[in-house]
């Protein structure tokens, strides 16, 4: 082989792309068809959320945490919400909270659809695609009715949520989950089980589990690579004690275990889990008020505290810190796309460049989310 | 065990190394000298008690007469954590990295070295992350104030309220 003299070219890929998600910029060495090394480069979507906070005071920092992670804003508004009920020690009433976990695992079933229809997509199966957001639509619809938004919620309050469960809500959402279940199957035989597909991401990106904990990897990436982790079952907030699930896990039954069909089939699984745990508090879910009383002039005692919720790309946390004014000293948000990429430059090397967008697919990277 | 009993733990092994352990509202938290940050994280990382495998988040705070770098650790086989600070003066703050310990400190300190000016030792990729290569000062700095153009493009926008006032008069 010595005789083929190759050169190592760099290519741009982004921060227009359309299979990035979102506006996100690599510079790719490659030689030939095989990547050296994709380096990332990130600050497209950088708002400046974490001092926003600093200036519009807690109540008006809600809508604002939407645009944290505008696929799976429940979970944010959820995160910002609590983060300010430990700070003030406020208990949120029972309903509230049911409220809450429904709003947020409706909202976990449309991330994670959303992320295993363009994962299809980037290898190149457009019909998956339509059929996950023609169900994702539903959702919306759903979750409109709770909160009157599609995409950027703002439906969580500091104390409880906004409002309650409209009337009929209980049937048509049981109604929904019951037409939910029997697609996941047509999409397992649609998508999941198809040679292609699984050839495409078998074998591909694979994390082992020392290092997923290494680099921080959360949610659906981590237990992928094995590690049984979820923060509702294993750290539990608001009410998920009460509700029976299991936590899926990479097994590796297509490659390896950590690999990107792994992070595929966790998704996968956890979309029966949160039907599971809809069901339950749709059907648990008991009476009384949703929003506790919080003073409209909001001033938290000074002290700060960190809290972690699993939202659709894993354990987000917020840390907040307040000095006692109605204004919070600072927020930091560390959410699970941000510690995705700090990884993608190490699995990128020896890959081809078409991998790299089913690789970014796997780890089901949302931009907002990484610049906030 | 509980973060208290991890900082007793890092007291009795380096006793120079804890500056003050503060326990009141919120989450408690021990000081750390700067100096020792990187081999108290060293122990507690290898230490088959507290085996802080993960360093979940890492952010910095401006408290206008020093900034603080605030350290959240995990361990995922114990299910505890601890929080660590490091207090570094403004004025050209730096400390030694933790990337050496938690690959996940890498874009973290990035994050921290762009938005407040930290300065990690050792780091091997210490460029910002978030704002432009030539971006003037640091955003989360209390004191930072905002340029009103970059590059010839005005970062300020004339408000479509104080517009309609303006016709009517």
């Amino acid at each position: 082989m010595s005789e083929f003299s190759t050169e190592e070219m760099t290519l741009n890929m982004g921060p227009q792309h359309p299979s990035t998600h979102g506006v996100l910029r690599f510079i790719i060495r490659a030689d030939g068809e095989v990547m050296r090394e994709a380096i990332p480069d990130v600050g497209y979507l950088h708002r400046s959320i974490e001092k926003i906070a600093e200036k519009v005071g807690y109540h008006g920092f809600m809508p604002y945490t939407d645009r944290v992670d505008y696929v799976c804003a429940m979970f944010t508004n959820q995160g910002w919400g609590m983060a300010c009920e430990k700070l003030a020690g406020i208990e949120v009433p029972k309903r509230g909270e049911y409220c809450r976990v429904i709003a947020a695992e409706f909202n976990r079933l449309a991330s994670h659809l959303l992320s295993v229809g363009t994962m299809a997509m980037d290898i190149g199966a457009n019909t998956p695609f339509t059929h996950a957001l023609r169900e994702r639509e539903m959702i919306n619809d759903l979750i409109e009715e709770l909160c009157g938004a599609r995409l950027t919620f703002n439906y969580m309050r500091i104390g409880g949520v906004a409002w309650d469960l409209p009337p009929g809500y209980r049937e048509k959402a049981l109604a929904y989950l019951e037409h939910l279940e029997p697609i996941l199957d047509e999409y397992d035989s649609l998508i999941s089980f198809n040679k292609i597909y699984v050839k495409r991401l078998a074998n591909i990106g694979i994390i082992s589990a020392e290092e997923a904990i290494n680099f921080n990897l959360v949610g659906p990436n981590l237990r992928a690579s094995g590690v049984k982790w979820d923060i509702r079952k294993d750290i539990p907030y608001s009410v998920y004690n009460d509700f029976e699930f299991e936590v899926p896990v990479g097994k590796g039954e297509w490659g390896t275990v950590g690999d990107s069909m792994d992070r595929y089939m966790v998704r996968m699984r956890e979309l029966r889990e949160s039907c599971k745990i809809l069901r339950q508090a749709l059907t648990k879910i008991p009476d009384g008020a949703v929003l506790a009383k919080v003073p409209r002039n909001f001033k938290p005692p000074a002290g700060e505290c960190q809290i972690r919720i699993e939202s659709g790309r894993g354990d987000m946390g917020w840390y907040a810190v307040s000095d006692g004014t109605g204004y919070p000293w600072r927020v930091h948000v560390r959410t699970g796309s941000f510690a995705a990429m700090g990884i993608i430059n190490k699995l990128s090397r020896g890959l081809m460049i078409a991998d790299l967008v089913t690789l970014i697919a796997s780890l089901d990277v949302i931009a907002p989310e990484i610049d906030r | 065990m509980t973060p208290s009993e991890v900082y007793e733990r890092v007291k009795s092994r380096f006793p120079a190394a804890v500056v003050e352990t503060v326990d009141g509202a919120g989450d408690a938290f021990a000081v750390i000298d700067p100096t020792t940050i990187v081999d108290v994280f060293k122990f507690l990382h290898d230490d088959p008690e507290t085996a802080m495998d993960c360093l979940s988040n890492e952010s910095g705070v401006d408290y206008k007469d020093r900034i603080e770098v605030v350290y959240h650790l995990f361990s995922y086989k114990h299910r505890h954590g601890a929080v660590l600070k490091v207090k570094l003066p403004r004025e050209n703050p730096s400390v030694a990295t933790a990337e050496t310990v938690w690959k996940s400190a890498n874009w973290m300190e990035r994050e921290i070295f762009d938005l407040l000016g930290v300065n990690f030792e050792g780091h091997s990729d210490m460029r910002r992350l978030l704002m432009p290569e030539d971006w003037p000062g640091y955003p989360l700095r209390k004191d930072f104030v905002e340029p009103l153009e970059y590059h010839g493009i005005s970062t300020v926008r004339e408000s479509p309220i104080i517009r309609l006032d303006a016709k009517k008069k």
